[in-house]
């Protein structure tokens, strides 16, 4: 090849490598304009307020009620739920990867943990409907156990593999030097995991959690079909519940192009872009923040 | 006295570790349990080599088979030379400056979108407004976009395994900075790429939320796999046979079997993945 083409095709793939870089930017530009567009056309009919702050959601009524309230609450309750069984579960098994297991077992134990992220959340949440909600249903004496529980459970499997990776990074990073000056002055394995290495790794730890819970958060298929889907106030664990993804998912297949019903799933989503966009900001602030400690 | 005290206390607390850790390696295999054992007695030749027939209630799943193989191949096609060449620029190209740091910001924060979210974003943009209607055209273009951000993520890291010096090689022979990249610094990559590629399309043959407004189907007649039309998929199908099909306990032994189809394709996905890691592990050794 002559050296004038040779340099030529040089300069137009460092232009081509630069607009797929650009891409990347008008996809989440896409995405950000999407939702905003949408829901603007949404708050021309309804009020921010009542939107954000209405008891009853409602669209396909006589009169239509668009409060997200109980669809917030509903997402709120099952990720709380899902990180009161993962949070303990997740560290628990983090420390025992990251200080006892054996590398042997370690060569176990990881691909487990991958293998359980694999599942595809179809799969879990179908599990939901002949498994865990059965179980809940005998356990509790209800008439069917697709509710909040039940998709905390689920959730809560979901989010472990991801809480468990990022912990066991941040235990595993806690120096040596620390430990030993632990046991220097004799304290047990067990003082020094919970009262030097945890605290130290604890910015990893939250970075962790909040990552979990930006998954469960998002996660639509496993909350929708094990959940219930009644769109009520939730009062407590064993309510049916209606998640944000879930409201979504189910609606948007059913309603007439450009309504404000339409244009109502797009609020939703913008109100859920946000939360998981907060969740996962506040998780790499911690992650950075333990990657700075640990590197000075 | 002191020491066997001691010795009970220390059991109980690694016995809280060791039941956390036991706890999650039950739930594995309690899923895997629970699909196999009741899908592998619906497994059979003719599962997986028939279209449905009867309203779904018998025959087999050959169509939301064909359909999720081509779906993740569109996939394929679509994420993997933008997020490879995205990669490329960040890691071979770009300085630190603003443009590059939003970039970087803008692939995480793509990263941790909502998957329904994905699906909302493809009925807009290529259903309605590029009028590529409900289609598996529009399905991968979607499942393209929401697999770009791991791709970039991935193939970045194996880009930056490679170190200066070998471009520095290339470069002192006089090749050009794109011959560099083109010849020596991705074949050695190679590896790295393809399993970040394999497992991330391993992830999106089980995505449903982001197909179910931009072209899964409930059923559709004969084997499927045009582009331009509506498809069934695997996960769809599980979803559909277990909430929303007439007669949901009639139709539960196939939807069992789906499910074991799906998480044994998914696996195997995952399997080749690790394969390539292994051996390229191997070999840098």
């Amino acid at each position: 090849m002559k050296f004038k083409t040779r340099l030529s095709l040089d300069v137009a793939f460092k232009y081509i490598f630069k607009i797929t870089g650009l891409l990347v930017l008008a996809a989440l530009g896409g995405i950000l304009a999407m939702l905003v567009y949408n829901s603007f056309s949404f708050f021309l009919d309804v009020k921010p307020l009542d939107f954000i702050t209405g008891l009853e959601w409602n669209p396909t009524g006589k009169t239509p009620k668009y409060g997200m309230l109980p669809l917030i609450l509903s997402t709120t309750l099952v990720t709380f739920g899902a990180m009161v069984i993962a949070i303990p579960l997740g560290i628990g098994t983090a420390a025992f990867i990251a200080e006892y297991a054996s590398p042997k077992l370690k060569n176990i134990l990881k691909p487990v943990i991958e293998m359980l992220a694999a599942v595809p959340s179809v799969v879990i949440g179908f599990l939901g409907i002949v498994l865990v909600g059965p179980g809940l249903a005998n356990v509790a004496n209800l008439p069917n156990g697709l509710n909040a529980l039940n998709g905390a459970i689920l959730l809560a499997v979901m989010a472990l593999p991801t809480i468990i990776t990022v912990a066991e990074d941040a235990i595993h990073a806690v120096p040596k030097t620390y430990k030993e000056a632990s046991y220097g002055v004799g304290a047990t394995k067990w003082q020094t995991l919970c009262r030097v290495v945890i605290p130290a790794a604890a910015p990893g730890i939250i970075a962790a959690v909040m990552l979990g819970v930006g998954r469960a958060i998002g996660e639509t298929m496993t909350v929708l079909m094990a959940t219930g889907n009644a769109s009520l106030l939730p009062e407590g664990m064993f309510d049916s519940v209606k998640t944000m993804t879930a409201t979504i998912a189910i609606e948007m297949g059913e309603v007439p192009y450009q309504t404000t019903h339409y244009f109502a799933l797009y609020a939703i989503a913008t109100v859920l872009f946000f939360m998981t966009l907060i969740a996962n900001l506040v998780g790499e602030f911690f992650i950075n923040r333990f990657r700075k400690y640990h590197a000075a | 006295m002191q020491r066997r005290k001691f010795n009970f206390t220390s059991i109980i607390e690694w016995g809280t570790l060791l039941f956390s850790t036991g706890l999650v390696c039950f739930f594995l295999i309690i899923v895997l349990w629970e699909i196999v054992s009741k899908g592998a007695g619906v497994l059979s030749w003719e599962f997986i080599a028939e279209v449905p027939r009867e309203g779904m209630t018998k025959g087999g799943i050959l169509t939301p088979i064909i359909g999720t193989v081509l779906l993740t191949l569109l996939t394929a096609l679509f994420s993997i030379p933008f997020g490879v060449c995205c990669a490329i620029y960040l890691n071979e190209y770009a300085e630190d400056n603003w443009l590059t740091r939003i970039i970087r910001a803008a692939i995480r924060n793509l990263s941790g979108v909502p998957s329904i979210i994905y699906g909302l974003f493809g009925l807009a943009l290529f259903v309605q407004a590029l009028q590529f209607g409900t289609s598996m055209l529009s399905a991968g273009l979607t499942l393209g976009l929401l697999s770009l951000p791991y791709i970039i993520t991935t193939t970045e890291e194996a880009l930056m395994r490679i170190p200066a010096s070998t471009r520095e090689a290339a470069l002192a022979v006089g090749a050009t900075k794109f011959e560099t990249i083109k010849d020596v610094v991705l074949p050695s990559a190679m590896s790295g790429i393809l399993t970040g590629v394999v497992l991330t399309l391993s992830r999106a043959a089980g995505e449903t939320a982001p197909i179910l407004f931009t072209g899964a189907a409930f059923y559709i007649n004969g084997v499927g796999g045009a582009i331009d039309n509506e498809f069934m998929a695997l996960p769809y199908h599980l979803y559909m046979l277990s909430t929303q099909h007439q007669s949901i306990e009639e139709v539960r032994p196939i939807a069992y079997g789906t499910a074991l189809v799906l998480i044994i394709v998914v696996f195997l996905l995952n399997l080749t993945a690790f394969y390539i890691r292994y051996k390229y592990r191997k070999n840098e050794n």
